[in-house]
């Protein structure tokens, strides 16, 4: 079943699969595991600062682990898989989240358009193919905001900003790497960012399942900040010159 | 500016200056963070003893009293002072992040 070899045997050595990872025991062999099914890449754990057995399971799952020592939050902890990635040589990255809601057989229909050089950066997108994933209002409210500012600002259809399930060449690693990588809540401002930075990227239909039992990055009062963060990040991208690589 | 006035400001903007400059000198401060604090103390007494300087600027921003001029001028400087340290932590915050990666990228390569 491991197409992605199959269509592309050299790619095993240049592609990397980093998932960013926080108190996730119970949910990130499985993670890894099944991501083993579909590619034989190497697996990048970044435990961000994880208190439980995150590191150990991750581990004899058969994935390389990244251990920072204290949490930093998602996007540094992403950050720090991309710097890794670059160190190392890879050439080709997918990101996905540690939990199980991306579905590791979209890997390849993600990877496929960046490998043809057709786009710098596939983002894949639970909303293009009205698969069976349903979200809570507030969130869908937010991403139809922010989807509306990418879409003015870029030009382009973006349905889901938010989603962390990407595939991306060295040029976007590069730039994920650098000091210009908002650190906290990577989201619709990076997609703006790749945009005005001339990186091209195009959407990619997945599936995704809800996980039970865990609470969202995005729960109590932190949608507010959220949002704030979000529209300022923006619309400070904006007053900031195209070119200008470091923030 | 009563008589009683200007010697409770006097004695604060003088208390700020000398317990900030020994600050400095026992290096528990650095003057870095040192300089707009001293401005503080400092601006006080000036403001205090030259008095037509802060009839101007009461008149400059248009306070009725005198004593909201040097409120005001405090007010400022504290702004300021913990914008400075807005961005100091800011960067630190940086510069933590990155030692934090950099020691798991590290880790990572001695296994």
């Amino acid at each position: 079943m491991k197409t992605i070899e199959r269509s592309n045997r050299e790619l095993i050595d240049n592609l990397t699969v980093i998932i960013p990872a926080y108190n996730e025991a119970e949910r990130i062999a499985s993670t890894v595991t099944g991501i083993k099914k579909f590619t034989d890449a190497d697996i990048i754990v970044v435990s961000d600062g994880s208190i439980d057995n995150t590191i150990n399971e991750a581990r004899q799952a058969g994935a390389s682990v990244l251990e920072l020592p204290f949490n930093l939050g998602y996007g540094a902890a992403l950050q720090t898989g991309y710097k890794y990635a670059l160190k190392k040589g890879y050439r080709f990255a997918v990101q996905m989240d540690a939990d199980g809601q991306h579905n590791p057989s979209a890997i390849q229909s993600l990877i496929k358009p960046v490998l043809n050089n057709e786009v710098d950066i596939a983002l894949g997108s639970r909303f293009l193919d009205r698969g069976n994933y349903r979200t809570p209002v507030i969130r869908r409210i937010g991403i139809f905001f922010f989807s509306f500012i990418t879409r003015v600002l870029t030009g382009k259809k973006v349905t889901d900003p938010t989603s962390g399930f990407q595939a991306l060449n060295r040029k976007v690693m590069e730039f994920y790497a650098s000091d210009a990588y908002p650190v906290d809540y990577p989201d619709a401002d990076v997609i703006i960012m790749l945009y005005r930075k001339g990186l091209k990227f195009k959407e990619v239909p997945v599936t995704m399942k809800r996980v039970v039992g865990k609470l969202s990055m995005h729960s109590g009062f932190k949608p507010f900040y959220y949002i704030f963060k979000m529209l300022l990040s923006i619309f400070v991208t904006l007053l900031r010159s195209r070119r200008e690589g470091r923030a | 500016m009563t008589f009683h006035q200007r010697i409770f400001a006097l004695i604060i903007g003088v208390g700020i200056f000398i317990m900030i400059l020994e600050m400095v000198r026992r290096r528990k401060l650095e003057e870095e963070y040192s300089f707009l604090w001293l401005i503080i103390g400092l601006g006080t007494v000036v403001l205090v003893l030259w008095q037509d300087l802060l009839e101007w600027l009461t008149h400059l921003i248009g306070a009725v009293a005198q004593t909201t001029t040097i409120f005001i001028f405090g007010f400022v400087i504290i702004v300021l002072i913990n914008l400075h340290f807005s961005v100091k932590i800011t960067k630190l915050s940086k510069q933590v992040k990155e030692l934090a990666q950099q020691i798991a990228i590290l880790k990572i390569g001695e296994k």
